[in-house]
């Protein structure tokens, strides 16, 4: 979707501020979204394409003047909802109200280590060859969908090279709507600044995504 | 924020969804065991073994598994080098993609708006908010975290550490180093 998240080229956003000696955390709350988030996926029943998605899809105003960890928490309630876990009576009254569905699992705290140590590879068996290799030139498709992407919106439309192919990974836009994992080539893309900024860029800037091959077309 | 993330917490414990316990263990590994010290690590073997940094170069995910470090946002990695030609700069401008299992959690700034709007537009303006200025000469190179490869910026080794062994090169790496934004530290005369 062509969202608040989507910020490259963006202007009028302000400097970047660094935090001398910043906390890893800035307050207690931060500390139980963070664990609330990976706990609460932790049962399976949504990938991480389908909760950036529930990130994402914010109105721009709520999105930009939410810090992360809100966004993450916002996100968090949409899909706790959508999959049974929680309803708004719930969330109205603060406290458990409704029956929930039934988790596939439960992250027990003994089994913490581990499953971070494990994580969860994107990476699948390919179902077809590559359908380009290093050097190749493309050019990024033009689409607007409504659904979840990860080509930004500065790098459609645009001719690039194929930098290095990797393996097979899951494609998020389908997989963040349940619609399977889809596996297709995964590629490094550079572009020249110039090629997306215009002529005033800066004349040293090359810049990459990495794009899944529908995402891209010979030229 | 507070009292709506604690209403949450208190829901799915009710439920029997989640384990408050597993919490803590998760918020204890990323305040005291992964951190941008597993990174440093890397690097500086990176610079004294030069076995060690060809691997990385080639498979940053299986020589970065070796010393230990694997798992959550961290399963396929690359490592980046900067040399004399070339300054790499990482971002996510469509989230917050970072590589926590070399770096930890990433900081505010990196999830923010304005860095993630203009370090692919504007990158030589975005180190100059670091402190950081690049020789007008010196390309730019900015690899935006589209999908699960996480990047690891290694930094050019300062001049003056020739004599210097692993453990004590990777003081000199800092965090912001890694992600692009600075440079490794320059050594103190001691």
């Amino acid at each position: 979707m062509n969202g608040p998240h989507d910020l490259g080229g963006q202007m009028g956003l302000g400097p970047v501020t660094p935090e001398k000696n910043e906390p890893i955390f800035h307050a207690e709350w931060e500390k139980r979204a963070l664990g609330v988030t990976l706990t609460a996926g932790a049962m399976g029943h949504w990938s991480i394409d389908e909760s950036r998605h529930a990130r994402e899809n914010r109105h721009p105003v709520d999105y930009l003047s939410s810090s992360y960890y809100e966004i993450w928490i916002k996100g968090l309630e949409a899909l706790l909802e959508r999959h049974g876990f929680v309803t708004g009576r719930d969330l109205a009254k603060g406290r458990a109200v409704d029956p929930a569905a039934t988790p596939k699992r439960v992250l027990k705290a003994a089994d913490v280590p581990a499953a971070l140590a494990r994580g969860g590879p994107c990476d699948r068996p390919a179902t077809a060859p590559a359908r380009f290799k290093a050097g190749d030139r493309i050019m990024t498709r033009n689409f607007s969908p409504t659904g979840h992407t990860r080509l930004p919106r500065y790098a459609r439309g645009k001719h690039g090279v194929i930098e290095s192919v990797h393996e097979a990974h899951v494609f998020p836009d389908s997989n963040a709507h349940g619609q399977g994992e889809n596996p297709q080539w995964l590629y490094t893309v550079v572009f020249d600044g110039r090629e997306i900024w215009g002529d005033d860029a800066d004349p040293t800037l090359t810049l990459s995504v990495d794009a899944w091959e529908s995402y891209l077309e010979p030229v | 924020m507070a009292a709506r993330v604690r209403a949450l917490e208190t829901i799915l414990v009710q439920k029997g969804l989640i384990d408050p316990a597993a919490i803590d263990v998760i918020v204890d590994i990323y305040e005291t065991k992964v951190g941008p010290r597993n990174g440093a690590k890397v690097v500086a073997k990176a610079w004294t073994e030069p076995d060690y940094a060809g691997w990385l170069k080639k498979d940053a995910t299986a020589a970065i598994a070796s010393l230990g470090f694997t798992g959550r946002q961290g399963e396929h990695m690359q490592a980046v080098f900067n040399s004399d030609d070339t300054h790499n700069l990482v971002v996510c401008t469509l989230c917050s993609c970072y590589p926590w299992t070399v770096l930890g959690l990433p900081p505010v700034w990196y999830k923010a708006p304005p860095y993630r709007s203009r370090a692919v537009i504007d990158p030589r303006g975005v180190l100059e908010e670091f402190g950081l200025t690049l020789p007008p000469q010196k390309k730019v190179r900015v690899w935006d975290s589209t999908a699960e490869l996480r990047y690891l910026v290694v930094p050019q080794r300062p001049a003056g550490t020739d004599n210097w062994d692993a453990e004590r090169l990777a003081e000199l790496v800092t965090r912001d180093s890694m992600i692009g934004t600075g440079l490794a530290k320059e050594p103190v005369a001691a």
